[in-house]
């Protein structure tokens, strides 16, 4: 049975504070571009932690993965959100449906629900760091509030970003065994999922001429 | 023989993408159709493999079995389909006829096909995960592919949508992925082998957890209510063979992802609380269906609510878990995906003959589409579960399964709801298949802003100009050396068709396209098979698929893909 050191439980751990506090971080701030860079830290969290997934396992091709999440996550995808907002002309997002404080209520009450919801699991193994999984999945239905209280396609696709950010640590800390193959395939999936947002946007910055989602209430019944 | 059909299925839409990359135009549409049809051919040949129980496999990544099979039938049956009748619907608008748009069209339509026809055959939860994502964001750039702002905002709710939905399905499969580690005590392989081989060590509250997450995540995608709003969307404003592949085929992709979930939670916690999950979104889903019905104004976004109202009936198919429910579920998966194929098609005829999917504004398709009109009126029937056709056996089945488990009430409210969706649905397609023709109404002059003229000279001016313009098209088409082939079979129909804006009044007899009513025809001709007489090959495919999902196959616990009892 593989027991996972204990600087792979703490860095876990670490990196799903960091992880979820930027997702906090992300869901009040004004400026895209704070968001971007948000986003920026928390892939560079989720990278730290697959370089020592791939040393406490001994497990040398993981480091592909961890040079490919960098590219991907920390360069190529704020690169394009940048890009965009360079285009549009446009940095703040002006776009909470609820007021920051509200927000912040919501996403809290949502986040203990899924902390709470995985203690209740009773994960109590020397192979799992529980904890870790429990900030994960508060993160992920963090970014859920993300998503639906913010009414601007950056955010929202940040939001969805970072969504796959705690999905992906929650399947680092879990099942490490999964293979580096299928971990490329995840990043793969990423890479098409940046390209059609950003497609998507342009589309849409370009037909209504502001990222709002406001002017995306025509298709109704 | 299994191995050379496999290798077609993953290999020939791929090379086709590769082709319609690569020279666009005419060579992309060829490459599209004798991709379809040699996939679709290669599926039909696992039938008899899949029927014999024999499992699928082709190196650690891709495994399957008679429930595989039967999955990828309908998006084969569906990639055939929709290729032939893109060419003639693509052939319809200079714009969609260029050859960067047919370029970046059928590369997106043949990968867009491809991730769906190997969902059932990918071995393991994570890659039937990665698979339906690659169909999402694919398809979400083919619903924006007219480039309007209806279809620009459907691509957006539709990929915002269904990504949130991935992510909670991905949730679940991580989840069901750490019982595996913590009950085999190690790390654990991809493949549905190692997962279902410790099965009976999963933690039972971790699996029912995962499988809430994979019923409400894939249950996005499949349309199930209350998280199936981007549905009418996307399905109303994408291309018409888009349309047609997104609720007959992506819609069940999505179904058998929660199938395998199924599959491991009712060996770990017992079918009870898996048909009780899936009763709940059943219900709602065709309860919210059948009144959206009653009340829609677009042909395509009614029919988008119809696959909603059928996917509400599957789902309540596997709650009842009786065996002959299951192969009702089934034979409703197959026989939806040919009716919803061949009543999108033939919307799509009406309305580049007609230029409008307002039904309010439609009248007198029987008379002006000597085919296409009586066909979509077959698929209406045949949605409505009118025999002789597929659906009406398969919902029998349904409902003798529900009768069978002491679930007369259900039974019941499944019969009372499918009636209601059957009044929508018919109210709303006889007034535009069978009324006569007529001129266009008060409404409809406004709509079409035909300047200040008086109507009877706009209508002239404006058809006279059609024709010019209709000529002149196919003088120039000719010239240019585009008349021949497939695409000028399918443009050299058209002037003796097309209607112009607010005239259906006016309008000539005539098919817009000979390849947009092929695929209908076949389709209707399979309904009609599968409700008259299943043939015996197919039959025992079905019982084998039934019997997997059953669980018990010759008394014993079925593993999936392992064969293990």
């Amino acid at each position: 049975m593989f027991v996972p050191p204990p600087i792979l439980t703490s860095t876990a751990e670490v990196v799903a504070v960091v992880v979820l506090l930027a997702t906090f971080g992300m869901l009040r701030a004004p400026l895209m571009t704070s968001q971007i860079n948000l986003y920026r830290l928390q892939s560079l969290a989720v990278t730290a932690l697959v370089v020592v997934v791939g040393a406490t396992h001994g497990l040398v091709g993981i480091y592909i993965l961890a040079v490919a999440s960098f590219v991907l996550k920390v360069i190529v995808v704020p690169a394009v959100i940048l890009s965009l907002l360079g285009e549009a002309d446009s940095n703040i997002a002006h776009s909470n449906v609820l007021k920051v404080p509200s927000m912040v209520l919501v996403a809290l009450v949502v986040s203990l629900f899924g902390f709470i919801t995985i203690d209740a699991l009773h994960l109590r193994s020397a192979t799992l760091p529980a904890p870790a999984l429990g900030i994960a999945v508060a993160a992920t239905l963090v970014a859920f509030v993300i998503i639906v209280f913010r009414s601007d396609v950056i955010s929202q696709a940040m939001g969805f970003f970072s969504l796959e950010n705690a999905v992906s640590m929650a399947s680092l800390t879990v099942a490490t065994a999964v293979p580096l193959v299928m971990e490329l395939a995840f990043l793969f999936d990423l890479l098409v999922a940046v390209v059609a947002f950003g497609m998507l946007m342009r589309v849409h910055h370009r037909r209504s001429g502001t990222l709002s989602t406001d002017p995306l209430d025509r298709l109704r019944g | 023989m299994q191995l050379v059909l496999i290798l077609l299925i993953f290999g020939i839409p791929i090379l086709a993408a590769i082709a319609s990359l690569a020279f666009g135009g005419r060579i992309a549409a060829v490459a599209t159709v004798v991709g379809g049809v040699v996939t679709f051919a290669a599926c039909l040949g696992l039938i008899g493999d899949g029927g014999r129980g024999e499992h699928l496999s082709l190196g650690p990544w891709i495994s399957g079995d008679a429930l595989s099979v039967v999955f990828s039938l309908v998006v084969g049956g569906l990639y055939a389909g929709s290729a032939v009748y893109s060419v003639g619907y693509l052939a319809q608008h200079s714009g969609r006829s260029s050859k960067r748009f047919t370029r970046r069209y059928y590369l997106g339509l043949n990968i867009f096909c491809w991730a769906m026809v190997i969902v059932p055959l990918v071995n393991g939860l994570a890659l039937i995960w990665v698979t339906i994502e690659i169909t999402t964001v694919v398809s979400a750039l083919l619903v924006a592919a007219d480039g309007t702002e209806s279809s620009a905002e459907a691509a957006w709710k539709y990929i915002l949508i269904a990504s949130m939905g991935l992510g909670i399905a991905l949730l679940g499969t991580v989840i069901a992925y750490a019982a595996g580690v913590l009950a085999s005590g190690h790390s654990l392989g991809i493949g549905f082998a190692p997962l279902f081989g410790v099965s009976q060590k999963l933690s039972p509250s971790m699996i029912r957890l995962a499988f809430v997450l994979a019923v409400l995540g894939y249950g996005t995608k499949m349309g199930l209510a209350p998280v199936h709003t981007w549905l009418p969307d996307a399905h109303s404003e994408a291309p018409t063979p888009i349309s047609a592949l997104l609720s007959g085929a992506l819609l069940a992709v999505s179904f058998y992802a929660i199938l395998r979930f199924w599959q491991l939670s009712r060996i770990v916690i017992g079918a009870t609380f898996c048909r009780d999950v899936l009763l709940g979104f059943g219900i709602l889903s065709l309860l919210l269906a059948s009144l959206y019905l009653l009340s829609q104004k677009d042909v395509k976004r009614m029919f988008a609510y119809s696959s909603i109202e059928h996917m509400g009936i599957v789902a309540i198919g596997m709650s009842f878990a009786a065996p002959i429910a299951i192969t009702g579920v089934l034979l409703q998966v197959i026989s939806h995906a040919a009716a919803k194929g061949t009543a999108f098609f033939g919307a799509g005829v009406i309305k580049e003959k007609m230029h409008t999917k307002e039904m309010s504004k439609l009248s007198g398709g029987m008379r002006l589409l000597p085919w296409s009109g009586p066909l979509l009126m077959l698929a209406v029937l045949v949605l409505s579960a009118l025999p002789p056709f597929g659906i009406f056996r398969s919902e029998f089945m349904i409902v003798a399964g529900g009768l069978q488990s002491s679930k007369d009430g259900l039974a019941a409210v499944l019969i009372v709801l499918v009636t209601l969706a059957f009044l929508g649905i018919s109210w709303s397609t006889t007034r535009m298949l069978l009324l006569p023709p007529e001129e266009a109404d008060e409404s409809a002059h406004d709509f079409f802003d035909l300047q200040g003229l008086p109507a009877p000279m706009a209508h002239t001016d404006r058809e006279d100009e059609h024709d010019r313009l209709a000529r002149d098209w196919e003088i120039a088409e000719v010239l240019e050396g585009e008349s021949s082939g497939m695409v000028g079979v399918a443009k050299l129909s058209m002037s003796a068709a097309k209607v112009p804006a607010g005239e259906i009044g006016k309008a000539r007899r005539g098919e817009i396209s000979t390849l947009m009513v092929v695929p209908m025809i076949v389709f209707i001709f399979i309904l009609l098979l599968l409700g008259v007489h299943v043939p015996g090959s197919f039959a025992h495919l079905l019982s084998r698929a039934t019997s997997e999902l059953d669980g018990r196959l010759g008394g014993s616990v079925y593993h999936p893909m392992t064969g293990a009892r």
